[in-house]
Protein backbone atom coordinates (compact mmCIF):
# COMPACT_ATOMS: atom_id res chain seq x y z
CA UNK A 1 0.00 0.00 0.00
CA UNK A 2 1.29 3.44 -0.76
CA UNK A 3 0.16 6.42 1.16
CA UNK A 4 0.82 10.08 0.98
CA UNK A 5 0.64 13.01 3.34
CA UNK A 6 0.79 16.71 2.74
CA UNK A 7 2.24 18.93 5.43
CA UNK A 8 2.15 22.67 5.74
CA UNK A 9 3.34 24.30 8.90
CA UNK A 10 0.64 26.83 9.04
CA UNK A 11 -2.22 28.08 7.00
CA UNK A 12 -1.40 31.68 6.46
CA UNK A 13 -4.15 34.24 6.30
CA UNK A 14 -6.80 32.21 8.05
CA UNK A 15 -8.08 34.30 10.92
CA UNK A 16 -6.37 32.68 13.82
CA UNK A 17 -4.99 29.23 13.81
CA UNK A 18 -6.06 25.65 13.54
CA UNK A 19 -4.82 22.53 11.88
CA UNK A 20 -5.57 20.56 8.78
CA UNK A 21 -4.29 17.03 8.29
CA UNK A 22 -4.80 14.98 5.14
CA UNK A 23 -3.66 11.40 4.55
CA UNK A 24 -3.74 9.75 1.16
CA UNK A 25 -3.41 5.96 0.74
CA UNK A 26 -3.10 4.33 -2.68
CA UNK A 27 -4.22 7.50 -4.42
CA UNK A 28 -7.32 7.77 -2.26
CA UNK A 29 -7.96 10.22 0.52
CA UNK A 30 -7.98 8.16 3.70
CA UNK A 31 -8.36 10.85 6.31
CA UNK A 32 -9.05 14.57 6.58
CA UNK A 33 -9.07 16.29 9.93
CA UNK A 34 -9.64 19.98 10.37
CA UNK A 35 -9.11 20.88 13.97
CA UNK A 36 -9.71 24.14 15.74
CA UNK A 37 -9.87 25.28 19.31
CA UNK A 38 -12.99 27.07 20.18
CA UNK A 39 -13.38 29.79 22.77
CA UNK A 40 -17.19 29.78 22.98
CA UNK A 41 -16.91 26.79 25.36
CA UNK A 42 -14.91 28.99 27.70
CA UNK A 43 -17.35 31.85 27.29
CA UNK A 44 -20.37 29.64 27.87
CA UNK A 45 -18.96 28.82 31.28
CA UNK A 46 -17.89 32.43 31.84
CA UNK A 47 -21.46 33.65 31.18
CA UNK A 48 -23.08 31.47 33.80
CA UNK A 49 -23.88 33.54 36.89
CA UNK A 50 -23.65 36.89 35.06
CA UNK A 51 -26.56 39.25 34.54
CA UNK A 52 -28.54 38.94 31.31
CA UNK A 53 -27.60 42.51 30.44
CA UNK A 54 -23.91 41.55 30.32
CA UNK A 55 -24.27 38.97 27.54
CA UNK A 56 -23.74 41.36 24.59
CA UNK A 57 -20.57 42.89 26.06
CA UNK A 58 -19.09 39.60 27.20
CA UNK A 59 -19.77 37.71 23.97
CA UNK A 60 -18.44 40.64 21.91
CA UNK A 61 -15.05 39.69 23.37
CA UNK A 62 -15.10 36.31 21.69
CA UNK A 63 -13.96 37.71 18.36
CA UNK A 64 -12.06 40.81 17.32
CA UNK A 65 -13.35 40.48 13.77
CA UNK A 66 -17.05 39.85 14.33
CA UNK A 67 -18.00 41.25 17.75
CA UNK A 68 -21.21 42.74 16.34
CA UNK A 69 -22.46 39.31 15.30
CA UNK A 70 -22.01 38.03 18.84
CA UNK A 71 -23.77 41.08 20.27
CA UNK A 72 -26.64 40.84 17.81
CA UNK A 73 -27.28 37.14 18.45
CA UNK A 74 -27.02 37.74 22.22
CA UNK A 75 -29.53 40.59 22.36
CA UNK A 76 -31.87 38.83 19.99
CA UNK A 77 -31.85 35.74 22.18
CA UNK A 78 -32.46 37.73 25.36
CA UNK A 79 -35.24 39.77 23.77
CA UNK A 80 -36.91 36.67 22.36
CA UNK A 81 -36.81 35.02 25.76
CA UNK A 82 -38.22 38.09 27.50
CA UNK A 83 -40.92 38.81 24.95
CA UNK A 84 -39.47 42.12 23.74
CA UNK A 85 -39.44 43.23 20.14
CA UNK A 86 -37.03 45.93 18.92
CA UNK A 87 -38.18 47.52 15.69
CA UNK A 88 -38.34 50.79 13.78
CA UNK A 89 -35.26 53.00 13.86
CA UNK A 90 -33.64 50.97 16.63
CA UNK A 91 -33.78 47.89 14.41
CA UNK A 92 -32.49 49.97 11.50
CA UNK A 93 -29.53 51.14 13.60
CA UNK A 94 -28.72 47.54 14.49
CA UNK A 95 -28.84 46.65 10.81
CA UNK A 96 -26.53 49.57 10.05
CA UNK A 97 -24.11 48.32 12.69
CA UNK A 98 -24.17 44.88 11.08
CA UNK A 99 -23.55 46.47 7.64
CA UNK A 100 -20.41 48.03 9.12
CA UNK A 101 -19.19 44.66 10.29
CA UNK A 102 -19.96 42.94 6.99
CA UNK A 103 -18.07 45.65 5.11
CA UNK A 104 -14.96 45.48 7.26
CA UNK A 105 -14.89 41.71 7.56
CA UNK A 106 -15.62 40.99 3.89
CA UNK A 107 -13.14 43.58 2.62
CA UNK A 108 -10.41 42.28 4.91
CA UNK A 109 -10.99 38.76 3.69
CA UNK A 110 -11.35 39.55 0.00
CA UNK A 111 -8.41 41.85 -0.48
CA UNK A 112 -5.97 41.15 2.35
CA UNK A 113 -6.39 37.39 2.76
CA UNK A 114 -8.11 35.75 -0.20
CA UNK A 115 -7.16 37.75 -3.31
CA UNK A 116 -3.41 37.33 -2.72
CA UNK A 117 -4.03 33.55 -2.92
CA UNK A 118 -5.55 33.73 -6.36
CA UNK A 119 -3.08 36.30 -7.63
CA UNK A 120 -0.18 34.11 -6.61
CA UNK A 121 1.11 36.37 -3.87
CA UNK A 122 2.39 35.01 -0.64
CA UNK A 123 0.52 37.64 1.35
CA UNK A 124 -0.92 41.14 1.31
CA UNK A 125 2.56 42.59 1.83
CA UNK A 126 3.66 41.23 -1.53
CA UNK A 127 0.41 42.39 -3.09
CA UNK A 128 0.90 45.89 -1.69
CA UNK A 129 4.33 46.05 -3.34
CA UNK A 130 2.91 45.40 -6.82
CA UNK A 131 -0.62 46.77 -6.46
CA UNK A 132 -0.38 49.52 -3.83
CA UNK A 133 -3.48 51.34 -5.12
CA UNK A 134 -5.59 48.19 -4.78
CA UNK A 135 -4.52 47.60 -1.18
CA UNK A 136 -4.81 51.29 -0.26
CA UNK A 137 -8.35 51.50 -1.66
CA UNK A 138 -9.36 48.26 0.04
CA UNK A 139 -8.10 49.61 3.36
CA UNK A 140 -9.99 52.85 2.71
CA UNK A 141 -13.18 50.87 2.10
CA UNK A 142 -12.65 48.72 5.17
CA UNK A 143 -12.19 51.85 7.27
CA UNK A 144 -15.72 52.97 6.35
CA UNK A 145 -17.04 49.75 7.89
CA UNK A 146 -14.89 50.30 10.98
CA UNK A 147 -16.21 53.84 11.34
CA UNK A 148 -19.83 52.70 11.17
CA UNK A 149 -19.08 50.22 13.96
CA UNK A 150 -17.28 52.92 15.95
CA UNK A 151 -20.14 55.45 15.64
CA UNK A 152 -23.08 53.09 16.18
CA UNK A 153 -21.31 50.52 18.33
CA UNK A 154 -19.36 52.96 20.45
CA UNK A 155 -15.96 51.47 19.61
CA UNK A 156 -14.49 49.60 16.64
CA UNK A 157 -13.10 46.69 18.56
CA UNK A 158 -15.43 45.08 21.05
CA UNK A 159 -18.21 47.67 20.66
CA UNK A 160 -19.90 48.53 23.92
CA UNK A 161 -23.04 50.40 22.91
CA UNK A 162 -25.40 47.50 22.22
CA UNK A 163 -27.93 46.81 24.95
CA UNK A 164 -30.70 44.30 25.48
CA UNK A 165 -33.70 46.36 24.29
CA UNK A 166 -31.75 48.74 22.05
CA UNK A 167 -28.63 50.84 22.63
CA UNK A 168 -27.06 52.75 25.52
CA UNK A 169 -26.71 55.82 23.33
CA UNK A 170 -28.14 56.62 19.94
CA UNK A 171 -26.12 58.58 17.39
CA UNK A 172 -27.32 61.95 16.13
CA UNK A 173 -28.13 62.18 12.43
CA UNK A 174 -25.23 64.62 12.07
CA UNK A 175 -22.81 61.92 13.22
CA UNK A 176 -23.93 59.51 10.53
CA UNK A 177 -24.45 61.86 7.60
CA UNK A 178 -20.74 62.46 6.83
CA UNK A 179 -20.49 58.73 6.13
CA UNK A 180 -22.77 59.05 3.09
CA UNK A 181 -20.20 60.51 0.74
CA UNK A 182 -17.63 57.91 1.75
CA UNK A 183 -20.16 55.10 1.36
CA UNK A 184 -20.98 56.34 -2.16
CA UNK A 185 -17.27 56.28 -2.98
CA UNK A 186 -16.98 52.80 -1.49
CA UNK A 187 -19.92 51.56 -3.55
CA UNK A 188 -18.39 52.91 -6.78
CA UNK A 189 -14.99 51.45 -5.97
CA UNK A 190 -16.38 48.04 -5.03
CA UNK A 191 -18.30 47.88 -8.33
CA UNK A 192 -15.15 48.97 -10.15
CA UNK A 193 -13.08 46.26 -8.43
CA UNK A 194 -15.63 43.51 -9.12
CA UNK A 195 -14.40 42.58 -12.64
CA UNK A 196 -10.87 42.11 -11.31
CA UNK A 197 -12.23 39.64 -8.74
CA UNK A 198 -14.37 37.91 -11.37
CA UNK A 199 -11.24 37.42 -13.48
CA UNK A 200 -9.35 35.52 -10.78
CA UNK A 201 -8.39 31.97 -11.72
CA UNK A 202 -10.92 29.76 -9.93
CA UNK A 203 -10.29 26.01 -9.71
CA UNK A 204 -12.83 23.89 -11.57
CA UNK A 205 -14.47 22.50 -8.47
CA UNK A 206 -18.04 22.22 -7.29
CA UNK A 207 -19.19 20.80 -3.98
CA UNK A 208 -22.51 19.28 -2.99
CA UNK A 209 -24.04 21.15 -0.12
CA UNK A 210 -27.01 21.55 2.15
CA UNK A 211 -27.12 25.35 2.29
CA UNK A 212 -28.48 26.81 5.53
CA UNK A 213 -29.19 30.49 6.19
CA UNK A 214 -31.70 32.84 7.67
CA UNK A 215 -34.51 34.09 5.47
CA UNK A 216 -36.56 37.19 6.17
CA UNK A 217 -39.86 38.17 4.52
CA UNK A 218 -38.39 41.27 2.89
CA UNK A 219 -34.70 41.75 3.77
CA UNK A 220 -31.48 40.06 2.78
CA UNK A 221 -30.79 38.36 6.14
CA UNK A 222 -28.66 39.93 8.83
CA UNK A 223 -30.42 40.36 12.17
CA UNK A 224 -33.59 38.37 11.71
CA UNK A 225 -35.44 35.65 9.87
CA UNK A 226 -36.40 32.00 9.91
CA UNK A 227 -33.84 29.27 9.40
CA UNK A 228 -34.19 27.73 5.93
CA UNK A 229 -32.19 25.23 3.91
CA UNK A 230 -31.78 24.18 0.30
CA UNK A 231 -33.26 20.83 1.37
CA UNK A 232 -36.57 22.46 2.26
CA UNK A 233 -36.16 23.11 5.98
CA UNK A 234 -38.09 26.16 7.18
CA UNK A 235 -38.14 26.61 10.96
CA UNK A 236 -38.25 29.28 13.63
CA UNK A 237 -34.90 30.06 15.31
CA UNK A 238 -36.17 28.57 18.59
CA UNK A 239 -36.52 25.20 16.83
CA UNK A 240 -32.83 25.16 15.85
CA UNK A 241 -31.76 22.54 18.36
CA UNK A 242 -34.51 20.16 17.30
CA UNK A 243 -32.99 20.07 13.83
CA UNK A 244 -29.29 20.66 14.39
CA UNK A 245 -26.80 19.15 16.78
CA UNK A 246 -23.17 19.48 17.73
CA UNK A 247 -20.89 16.51 18.10
CA UNK A 248 -17.51 16.05 19.69
CA UNK A 249 -14.79 14.80 17.41
CA UNK A 250 -11.44 13.75 18.77
CA UNK A 251 -9.26 15.94 16.55
CA UNK A 252 -10.96 19.26 17.26
CA UNK A 253 -11.60 21.19 20.39
CA UNK A 254 -14.60 22.75 18.65
CA UNK A 255 -17.83 20.82 18.31
CA UNK A 256 -18.83 19.88 14.76
CA UNK A 257 -22.27 20.91 13.56
CA UNK A 258 -24.68 18.50 11.87
CA UNK A 259 -28.24 18.73 10.66
CA UNK A 260 -30.21 15.83 12.09
CA UNK A 261 -31.08 13.34 9.38
CA UNK A 262 -29.10 15.23 6.74
CA UNK A 263 -25.55 15.45 8.02
CA UNK A 264 -23.05 18.15 7.23
CA UNK A 265 -24.32 21.52 6.08
CA UNK A 266 -22.95 24.85 5.03
CA UNK A 267 -23.51 28.35 6.39
CA UNK A 268 -22.03 31.60 5.12
CA UNK A 269 -22.09 33.85 2.06
CA UNK A 270 -22.85 31.10 -0.49
CA UNK A 271 -25.79 29.86 1.58
CA UNK A 272 -27.20 33.34 2.11
CA UNK A 273 -26.80 34.17 -1.57
CA UNK A 274 -28.30 30.96 -2.90
CA UNK A 275 -31.27 31.09 -0.54
CA UNK A 276 -31.88 34.84 -0.63
CA UNK A 277 -30.86 36.08 -4.08
CA UNK A 278 -34.35 37.55 -4.53
CA UNK A 279 -33.83 39.70 -1.43
CA UNK A 280 -30.79 41.48 -2.87
CA UNK A 281 -31.14 44.93 -4.42
CA UNK A 282 -31.28 45.18 -8.23
CA UNK A 283 -27.76 46.66 -8.22
CA UNK A 284 -26.32 43.83 -6.12
CA UNK A 285 -28.07 41.31 -8.38
CA UNK A 286 -26.61 43.02 -11.44
CA UNK A 287 -23.09 42.99 -9.98
CA UNK A 288 -23.55 39.27 -9.28
CA UNK A 289 -24.70 38.63 -12.86
CA UNK A 290 -21.86 40.70 -14.31
CA UNK A 291 -19.37 38.63 -12.30
CA UNK A 292 -20.84 35.47 -13.82
CA UNK A 293 -22.56 34.18 -10.69
CA UNK A 294 -25.50 31.89 -11.48
CA UNK A 295 -27.77 30.19 -8.96
CA UNK A 296 -26.88 28.06 -7.20
CA UNK A 297 -23.23 28.91 -6.70
CA UNK A 298 -21.56 25.62 -5.74
CA UNK A 299 -17.89 26.45 -6.30
CA UNK A 300 -16.67 27.44 -2.82
CA UNK A 301 -13.69 29.29 -4.32
CA UNK A 302 -16.18 31.75 -5.80
CA UNK A 303 -17.25 32.79 -2.31
CA UNK A 304 -14.94 35.77 -2.78
CA UNK A 305 -17.34 36.98 -5.50
CA UNK A 306 -20.35 36.50 -3.25
CA UNK A 307 -18.58 38.53 -0.58
CA UNK A 308 -18.17 41.29 -3.16
CA UNK A 309 -21.92 41.17 -3.91
CA UNK A 310 -22.71 41.26 -0.20
CA UNK A 311 -20.35 44.20 0.24
CA UNK A 312 -22.18 46.09 -2.50
CA UNK A 313 -25.43 45.24 -0.75
CA UNK A 314 -24.17 46.29 2.70
CA UNK A 315 -22.93 49.61 1.29
CA UNK A 316 -26.31 50.26 -0.33
CA UNK A 317 -28.14 49.30 2.86
CA UNK A 318 -25.93 51.59 4.93
CA UNK A 319 -26.63 54.47 2.55
CA UNK A 320 -30.38 53.79 2.66
CA UNK A 321 -30.52 53.52 6.45
CA UNK A 322 -28.49 56.69 7.04
CA UNK A 323 -30.49 58.65 4.43
CA UNK A 324 -33.76 57.64 6.15
CA UNK A 325 -32.45 57.96 9.69
CA UNK A 326 -34.50 59.78 12.28
CA UNK A 327 -33.11 59.33 15.80
CA UNK A 328 -35.56 57.26 17.84
CA UNK A 329 -37.21 58.91 20.82
CA UNK A 330 -35.58 56.54 23.27
CA UNK A 331 -32.32 54.63 23.06
CA UNK A 332 -33.75 51.39 24.40
CA UNK A 333 -36.90 49.65 25.50
CA UNK A 334 -36.83 48.83 29.21
CA UNK A 335 -36.44 45.09 29.60
CA UNK A 336 -37.38 43.35 32.82
CA UNK A 337 -35.90 39.90 33.30
CA UNK A 338 -38.28 37.03 32.70
CA UNK A 339 -37.33 33.50 33.67
CA UNK A 340 -37.05 31.23 30.67
CA UNK A 341 -35.10 30.32 27.59
CA UNK A 342 -34.34 32.66 24.70
CA UNK A 343 -32.82 31.84 21.32
CA UNK A 344 -31.28 34.10 18.73
CA UNK A 345 -29.63 33.64 15.36
CA UNK A 346 -28.13 36.28 13.12
CA UNK A 347 -25.92 36.22 10.04
CA UNK A 348 -22.30 36.83 10.98
CA UNK A 349 -20.08 37.55 7.97
CA UNK A 350 -19.01 33.88 8.09
CA UNK A 351 -22.53 32.51 8.51
CA UNK A 352 -25.32 31.91 10.95
CA UNK A 353 -24.44 32.39 14.62
CA UNK A 354 -26.80 30.83 17.16
CA UNK A 355 -27.12 31.74 20.86
CA UNK A 356 -29.39 30.26 23.50
CA UNK A 357 -29.65 31.43 27.11
CA UNK A 358 -31.54 30.22 30.14
CA UNK A 359 -32.15 33.05 32.57
CA UNK A 360 -33.70 32.87 36.04
CA UNK A 361 -36.27 35.41 37.27
CA UNK A 362 -33.56 37.46 38.99
CA UNK A 363 -31.98 38.08 35.57
CA UNK A 364 -29.01 35.76 36.11
CA UNK A 365 -27.77 33.64 33.21
CA UNK A 366 -27.93 29.99 34.29
CA UNK A 367 -26.94 28.38 31.05
CA UNK A 368 -25.55 29.54 27.70
CA UNK A 369 -25.00 27.89 24.36
CA UNK A 370 -23.14 29.50 21.48
CA UNK A 371 -22.80 27.85 18.07
CA UNK A 372 -20.47 29.86 15.82
CA UNK A 373 -20.50 29.52 12.04
CA UNK A 374 -17.02 28.01 11.78
CA UNK A 375 -18.01 25.14 14.09
CA UNK A 376 -21.02 24.46 11.88
CA UNK A 377 -18.88 24.52 8.76
CA UNK A 378 -16.12 22.23 10.03
CA UNK A 379 -17.48 18.96 8.56
CA UNK A 380 -18.11 20.71 5.24
CA UNK A 381 -14.60 22.16 5.20
CA UNK A 382 -13.24 18.64 5.69
CA UNK A 383 -15.45 17.29 2.92
CA UNK A 384 -14.36 20.05 0.52
CA UNK A 385 -10.74 19.19 1.17
CA UNK A 386 -11.47 15.48 0.73
CA UNK A 387 -13.19 16.03 -2.61
CA UNK A 388 -10.63 18.56 -3.72
CA UNK A 389 -7.63 16.34 -3.01
CA UNK A 390 -9.40 13.40 -4.69
CA UNK A 391 -10.00 15.41 -7.84
CA UNK A 392 -6.58 17.04 -8.01
CA UNK A 393 -4.48 14.22 -6.59
CA UNK A 394 -1.97 14.47 -9.44
CA UNK A 395 -1.12 18.11 -8.88
CA UNK A 396 2.43 18.73 -7.69
CA UNK A 397 2.56 18.43 -3.93
CA UNK A 398 3.32 22.08 -3.33
CA UNK A 399 0.47 23.27 -5.51
CA UNK A 400 -1.98 20.78 -3.98
CA UNK A 401 -1.02 21.94 -0.50
CA UNK A 402 -1.50 25.55 -1.48
CA UNK A 403 -4.90 24.77 -2.97
CA UNK A 404 -5.92 22.92 0.20
CA UNK A 405 -5.07 26.04 2.16
CA UNK A 406 -7.26 28.04 -0.18
CA UNK A 407 -10.06 25.49 0.19
CA UNK A 408 -10.04 26.14 3.93
CA UNK A 409 -9.73 29.88 3.43
CA UNK A 410 -12.89 29.87 1.29
CA UNK A 411 -14.77 29.69 4.58
CA UNK A 412 -12.91 32.63 6.09
CA UNK A 413 -12.80 30.43 9.18
CA UNK A 414 -12.99 32.72 12.13
CA UNK A 415 -10.84 30.83 14.54
CA UNK A 416 -8.86 33.83 15.57
CA UNK A 417 -10.94 34.08 18.58
CA UNK A 418 -9.98 30.56 19.02
CA UNK A 419 -6.91 29.02 17.87
CA UNK A 420 -3.42 29.63 16.83
CA UNK A 421 -1.52 27.65 14.27
CA UNK A 422 -3.18 26.12 11.29
CA UNK A 423 -1.11 23.16 10.26
CA UNK A 424 -1.84 21.42 7.04
CA UNK A 425 -0.39 17.93 7.26
CA UNK A 426 -0.76 15.74 4.24
CA UNK A 427 0.99 12.51 5.04
CA UNK A 428 2.54 10.06 2.67
CA UNK A 429 3.94 6.72 3.73
CA UNK A 430 7.13 5.25 2.17
CA UNK A 431 6.48 4.03 -1.34
CA UNK A 432 3.89 6.67 -1.99
CA UNK A 433 4.08 9.13 -4.81
CA UNK A 434 5.87 11.71 -2.81
CA UNK A 435 7.00 14.68 -4.83
CA UNK B 1 -9.20 51.14 17.24
CA UNK B 2 -8.94 54.88 16.83
CA UNK B 3 -10.31 56.03 20.12
CA UNK B 4 -8.12 59.11 20.13
CA UNK B 5 -10.16 61.92 18.62
CA UNK B 6 -7.45 63.39 16.45
CA UNK B 7 -3.92 62.66 15.35
CA UNK B 8 -1.42 62.64 18.18
CA UNK B 9 2.30 63.10 18.33
CA UNK B 10 3.21 60.09 20.46
CA UNK B 11 1.13 56.97 20.71
CA UNK B 12 1.45 53.75 22.65
CA UNK B 13 -0.48 50.79 21.26
CA UNK B 14 -1.12 47.68 23.32
CA UNK B 15 -1.98 44.61 21.27
CA UNK B 16 -3.66 41.44 22.45
CA UNK B 17 -6.62 39.42 23.58
CA UNK B 18 -7.27 39.44 27.30
CA UNK B 19 -8.96 36.06 27.20
CA UNK B 20 -5.90 34.31 25.80
CA UNK B 21 -3.62 34.27 28.82
CA UNK B 22 -0.19 35.71 27.92
CA UNK B 23 -1.61 37.22 24.75
CA UNK B 24 -3.00 39.92 27.06
CA UNK B 25 0.42 41.22 28.12
CA UNK B 26 0.45 44.03 25.54
CA UNK B 27 -2.86 45.30 26.93
CA UNK B 28 -1.68 45.02 30.54
CA UNK B 29 1.50 46.99 29.83
CA UNK B 30 -0.43 49.64 27.91
CA UNK B 31 -2.90 50.08 30.78
CA UNK B 32 -0.11 50.36 33.34
CA UNK B 33 1.71 52.99 31.29
CA UNK B 34 -1.55 54.90 30.87
CA UNK B 35 -2.02 54.84 34.65
CA UNK B 36 1.54 55.94 35.40
CA UNK B 37 1.62 58.70 32.81
CA UNK B 38 -1.97 59.90 32.87
CA UNK B 39 -2.54 62.62 30.32
CA UNK B 40 1.02 62.58 28.99
CA UNK B 41 0.76 59.67 26.56
CA UNK B 42 -2.07 58.60 24.33
CA UNK B 43 -2.62 54.89 24.83
CA UNK B 44 -4.85 52.71 22.67
CA UNK B 45 -5.64 49.01 22.75
CA UNK B 46 -6.14 46.91 19.64
CA UNK B 47 -6.91 43.26 19.00
CA UNK B 48 -3.99 42.80 16.63
CA UNK B 49 -5.94 42.74 13.39
CA UNK B 50 -3.47 44.44 11.08
CA UNK B 51 -5.60 46.94 9.22
CA UNK B 52 -7.05 48.22 12.50
CA UNK B 53 -3.51 48.75 13.71
CA UNK B 54 -2.64 50.74 10.58
CA UNK B 55 -5.65 52.95 11.25
CA UNK B 56 -4.75 53.36 14.90
CA UNK B 57 -1.34 54.84 14.18
CA UNK B 58 -2.49 57.03 11.26
CA UNK B 59 -1.21 60.56 11.79
CA UNK B 60 0.99 59.77 14.79
CA UNK B 61 4.65 60.74 14.55
CA UNK B 62 6.13 58.48 17.21
CA UNK B 63 4.57 55.10 17.88
CA UNK B 64 5.42 52.30 20.29
CA UNK B 65 3.65 48.96 19.92
CA UNK B 66 3.69 46.27 22.62
CA UNK B 67 2.65 42.73 21.76
CA UNK B 68 3.08 39.20 23.00
CA UNK B 69 5.51 37.12 20.99
CA UNK B 70 5.86 33.44 20.32
CA UNK B 71 9.24 32.78 18.79
CA UNK B 72 10.36 29.71 20.72
CA UNK B 73 12.51 31.82 23.02
CA UNK B 74 12.59 31.97 26.81
CA UNK B 75 9.20 33.00 28.24
CA UNK B 76 9.36 36.54 29.55
CA UNK B 77 12.26 37.57 27.31
CA UNK B 78 11.90 40.98 25.69
CA UNK B 79 12.81 42.02 22.16
CA UNK B 80 12.89 45.59 20.89
CA UNK B 81 12.65 46.26 17.17
CA UNK B 82 13.20 49.61 15.54
CA UNK B 83 10.59 48.98 12.89
CA UNK B 84 11.47 52.21 11.10
CA UNK B 85 14.91 50.84 10.35
CA UNK B 86 14.45 47.09 10.11
CA UNK B 87 12.01 44.54 8.84
CA UNK B 88 9.98 42.86 11.56
CA UNK B 89 10.24 39.05 11.65
CA UNK B 90 6.73 37.84 11.02
CA UNK B 91 7.14 34.48 12.66
CA UNK B 92 7.72 36.10 16.05
CA UNK B 93 4.37 37.80 16.15
CA UNK B 94 2.22 35.19 14.53
CA UNK B 95 0.91 33.76 17.70
CA UNK B 96 -0.73 36.73 19.27
CA UNK B 97 -2.73 38.02 16.39
CA UNK B 98 -4.68 37.26 13.30
CA UNK B 99 -2.68 36.32 10.29
CA UNK B 100 -2.84 39.82 8.92
CA UNK B 101 -1.34 40.89 12.15
CA UNK B 102 1.20 43.24 13.62
CA UNK B 103 4.21 42.32 11.49
CA UNK B 104 2.10 42.18 8.31
CA UNK B 105 0.60 45.59 9.06
CA UNK B 106 4.04 47.12 9.58
CA UNK B 107 5.47 45.65 6.39
CA UNK B 108 2.39 46.48 4.31
CA UNK B 109 2.51 50.07 5.58
CA UNK B 110 6.19 50.20 4.66
CA UNK B 111 5.26 49.23 1.08
CA UNK B 112 2.41 51.74 0.98
CA UNK B 113 4.53 54.52 2.47
CA UNK B 114 2.23 54.94 5.46
CA UNK B 115 4.59 53.88 8.25
CA UNK B 116 4.89 56.42 11.09
CA UNK B 117 8.20 58.35 11.04
CA UNK B 118 9.27 56.58 14.24
CA UNK B 119 8.00 53.13 15.12
CA UNK B 120 9.26 50.87 17.88
CA UNK B 121 7.89 47.39 18.43
CA UNK B 122 8.31 45.54 21.71
CA UNK B 123 7.73 41.82 21.88
CA UNK B 124 7.55 39.88 25.09
CA UNK B 125 7.80 36.13 24.82
CA UNK B 126 4.67 34.41 26.07
CA UNK B 127 4.37 30.98 27.60
CA UNK B 128 0.65 30.20 27.78
CA UNK B 129 -1.78 31.11 25.00
CA UNK B 130 -4.77 29.01 25.97
CA UNK B 131 -8.23 30.34 26.61
CA UNK B 132 -8.26 32.01 29.97
CA UNK B 133 -7.54 35.12 31.96
CA UNK B 134 -4.20 35.96 33.57
CA UNK B 135 -0.50 36.02 32.70
CA UNK B 136 2.03 33.29 33.36
CA UNK B 137 4.71 33.84 36.01
CA UNK B 138 7.70 34.43 33.69
CA UNK B 139 5.72 37.05 31.81
CA UNK B 140 4.53 38.78 34.98
CA UNK B 141 8.14 38.94 36.22
CA UNK B 142 9.29 40.69 33.03
CA UNK B 143 6.56 43.30 32.91
CA UNK B 144 8.35 45.90 35.16
CA UNK B 145 11.49 45.75 33.02
CA UNK B 146 9.42 46.15 29.87
CA UNK B 147 7.61 49.17 31.32
CA UNK B 148 10.94 50.76 32.27
CA UNK B 149 12.28 50.26 28.75
CA UNK B 150 9.18 51.77 27.20
CA UNK B 151 9.23 54.75 29.53
CA UNK B 152 12.85 55.36 28.61
CA UNK B 153 11.81 55.48 24.96
CA UNK B 154 8.97 57.82 25.81
CA UNK B 155 11.48 60.12 27.53
CA UNK B 156 13.70 59.99 24.49
CA UNK B 157 10.63 60.94 22.44
CA UNK B 158 10.12 63.83 24.91
CA UNK B 159 6.67 62.47 25.50
CA UNK B 160 6.87 62.15 29.27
Amino acid sequence: MSSRTITVDQLARVEGEGSLYVRVNDGKVADVRFGIFEPPRFFEAFLRGRRFTEAPDITARICGICPVAYQMSAVQAMEQGMGVSVDGQLAALRRLLYCGEWIESHVLHMFMLHAPDFLGYEDAIALSRDRPELVANALRLKKIGNDIVAIVGGREIHPVNVKVGGFYRIPAAAELRPLLERLEWGLSWMIEAAPMLAGLPFPDFDGTYEFVALRHPSEYPMNAGRIVSSGGLDIAVREYEFHFEERHVRHSNALHGFERGTGRYKVGPLSRFNLNFDRLTPLAQKVAGDMGLRLPVTNPFRSILVRAVETVYALEEAIRIIADYVPPAQAAIEVEPVAGIGCGATEAPRGMLYHRYRVSDDGIIRDAKIVPPTAQNQPTIEEDVRQFVTKFIDLPREELTWKCEQAVRNYDPCISCATHFVRLDVENSPGGRSR
Amino acid sequence: MTNHPEAVDTLLIGVGNEFREDDAVGLCVAREIRRRNAGAVTVVEVSGEGSGLMEAWAGARQVIIVDAMFSGGVPGSIRRFDATAEEVPRRYFHYSTHSFGVAEAIETARKLGTLPPHLLLYGIEGKEFGTGVGLSDPVVKSVPALIAMIEEDLHAFHAV
